[in-house]
């Protein structure tokens, strides 16, 4: 069975305090895409990031991943299948130390110990992290917490990898590392962004989300240009497609 | 206000202390454990007014101390920290127990002050073996112990997180009381309503940052059971930790080993 296809159909979510967040969301995203969700502040992209492994149900609406909805019955594959990575580290790593965050997962699995470390040495190797392995987590700079959070999911080995704002706060070669890292990964991807020039990178396809609903779901490269889609969402267009400002000559298209 | 900080940055260095691989940290949690709280039983059973028969339990904290490589001054802070409570308890003793209880040099040496010294003793002994403990068994660990010696599984669920969010409301405060520093003059906005709804929001922002981190927890799996990757095994070391220092303090408890030694000196010399 592949949990590589995640599929939202009229999701609707209201808080129990009577906020709307998603109003109708509906997409299908196949097996190794790389799809980006951007919007304004507050436009429902971390809630519905939080639909896609069931953290939150929705009040109408059904998620699949893979061939199956997601039900009660089978969360606790889903949680496995996909992966999410949160947008603040502080709150991912919660362990006394590096290697005991990025096994949590796993032992939670009910892995034996063996794999267990093995998972945890392959997973900080991926994010280039081992080093840090008996750090306390609170100690580390942002861009080595952020590798580390990567690496407590990769650990659990997701088909899916879900992440909220993956290189805000993050110095310029951080995020240089970071995007390096993420193009290597042959997960299906779901990123839910600010930055656009990294989804430039990464992603070739990308959904707008205005007010809990889709306004636009398409190639990223047609998206990006779209100037009057952006604004509409609190967007601008990234810098690497805009003109010079000196010469006044427009970049080649990179996507 | 960066004190506050500096000292519970402190704390988590606990966890770091605990992560080194000695001979008493690779002891089994629940031998450690047992032993402490046998430790601190026998320490509180004295009578009020006993000084020397407690000071050979001096020993059993000091020895994870050295044996689990620890440093000396940090734990002494730790206890000196908290050691106001103890002060708290016991500085009335001396105005409220005038009765002579000793004669030394000419000195009149009343109850109040022996039982005030007795406990502040009392007081750094359990406290500091409590503190050793965590620093050579980790305070997960320690909460594992307790959940697999059969205390309630809620009980060390509890602790756990307590532990665990005790780190993020502080952070949540300092940052708050920082922001709120930054914008006081000559002490307005001082008052008790600020501080007041200070408190609130703290309160409001931890729930939602405890609601995030449990979150994280439960997308990786977390059912309610705590895993640690130490395996828990029972062997020949555990037992002979617990009945080599379970002994000691039995024989410390029935006898008096500082008078008997001195009463043994004295026979000695005369």
């Amino acid at each position: 069975m592949s949990h590589h296809i995640v599929e939202a159909q009229d999701l609707h979510f209201t808080y129990p305090d009577g906020t709307e967040v998603l109003r109708g969301i509906s997409f299908r995203i196949t097996h190794g895409e790389s799809v980006a969700i951007v919007g304004a502040n507050g436009a429902g992209k971390s809630t519905l990031l939080l639909h896609l492994n069931g953290y939150l149900t929705a009040t109408s609406g059904t998620i699949r991943i893979g061939d199956s909805p997601l039900l009660r019955e089978n969360l606790k594959q889903v949680r496995r299948a996909v992966g999410l990575v949160f947008q603040d580290p502080d709150d991912q790593l919660f362990m006394p130390t590096v290697f005991d965050d990025v096994a949590f997962g796993p032992l939670n699995m009910g892995l034996p110990l063996t794999e267990v470390k093995t998972r945890v040495k392959a997973a900080l190797e991926t994010v280039g992290a081992w080093h840090l392995h008996d750090r306390p987590p609170y100690r580390l700079s942002g861009g080595e917490k952020r590798a580390v959070a990567i690496a407590t999911v990769l650990s659990m080995s997701p088909d899916i990898m879900v992440m909220d704002e993956p290189s805000s706060n993050l110095d310029p070669k951080s995020r240089r590392v970071l995007i390096n890292l993420l193009r290597g990964f042959t997960h299906t991807k779901i990123i839910a962004t600010h930055d656009l020039d990294m989804i430039l990178d990464l992603c070739h396809r990308t959904l707008v989300i205005r007010e809990g609903r889709i306004i636009a779901d398409g190639l990223t490269a047609e998206i990006m240009r779209d100037e009057e889609l952006l604004a509409s969402s609190s967007l601008e267009m990234p810098p690497s497609l805009r003109p010079c400002p000196v010469c006044g000559e427009v970049n080649q298209c990179r996507v | 206000m960066g004190k506050l900080e500096h000292h519970f940055y402190d704390i988590g260095y606990m966890d770091t202390l605990a992560g080194q691989d000695t001979a008493v940290h690779r002891l089994d949690p629940r031998a450690k454990l047992i032993t402490t709280m046998i430790f601190i039983a026998v320490v509180v059973s004295f009578g009020k007014y006993e000084v020397s028969a407690l000071i050979p339990f001096i020993f059993y904290p000091v020895f994870l101390l050295a044996a689990g490589n620890l440093p000396l001054a940090y734990i002494l802070r730790r206890i000196l920290l908290v050691s106001p409570f103890a002060i708290l308890v016991g500085i009335f003793n001396p105005i409220l127990d005038q009765n002579t209880f000793m004669m030394v040099g000419g000195l009149s040496i009343t109850g109040g002050w022996v039982s005030f010294a007795s406990i502040l003793l009392r007081f750094t002994l359990t406290v500091g073996a409590a503190m050793t403990l965590v620093a050579v068994t980790g305070f997960n660990a320690v909460c594992m112990a307790l959940d697999k010696l059969g205390a309630p599984r809620f009980f060390a669920l509890q602790l756990l997180f307590l532990y665990r969010y005790l780190f993020v409301l502080v952070d949540e405060a300092v940052r708050m009381v920082r922001a709120r520093s930054l914008r006081v003059f000559d002490g307005k906005g001082m008052n008790i309503t600020a501080y007041g709804s200070l408190l609130g929001h703290l309160l409001l922002r931890t729930l939602n940052r405890a609601q995030r981190i449990h979150s994280a927890m439960w997308c990786r799996g977390f059912d309610g059971n705590i895993r640690i990757m130490k395996p828990f095994s029972f062997g020949r070391a555990e037992y002979v930790f617990m009945a080599g220092w379970i002994s000691l303090f039995v024989a410390w408890r029935l006898v008096n080993f500082p008078l008997w030694l001195g009463a043994a000196v004295a026979e000695f010399m005369g």
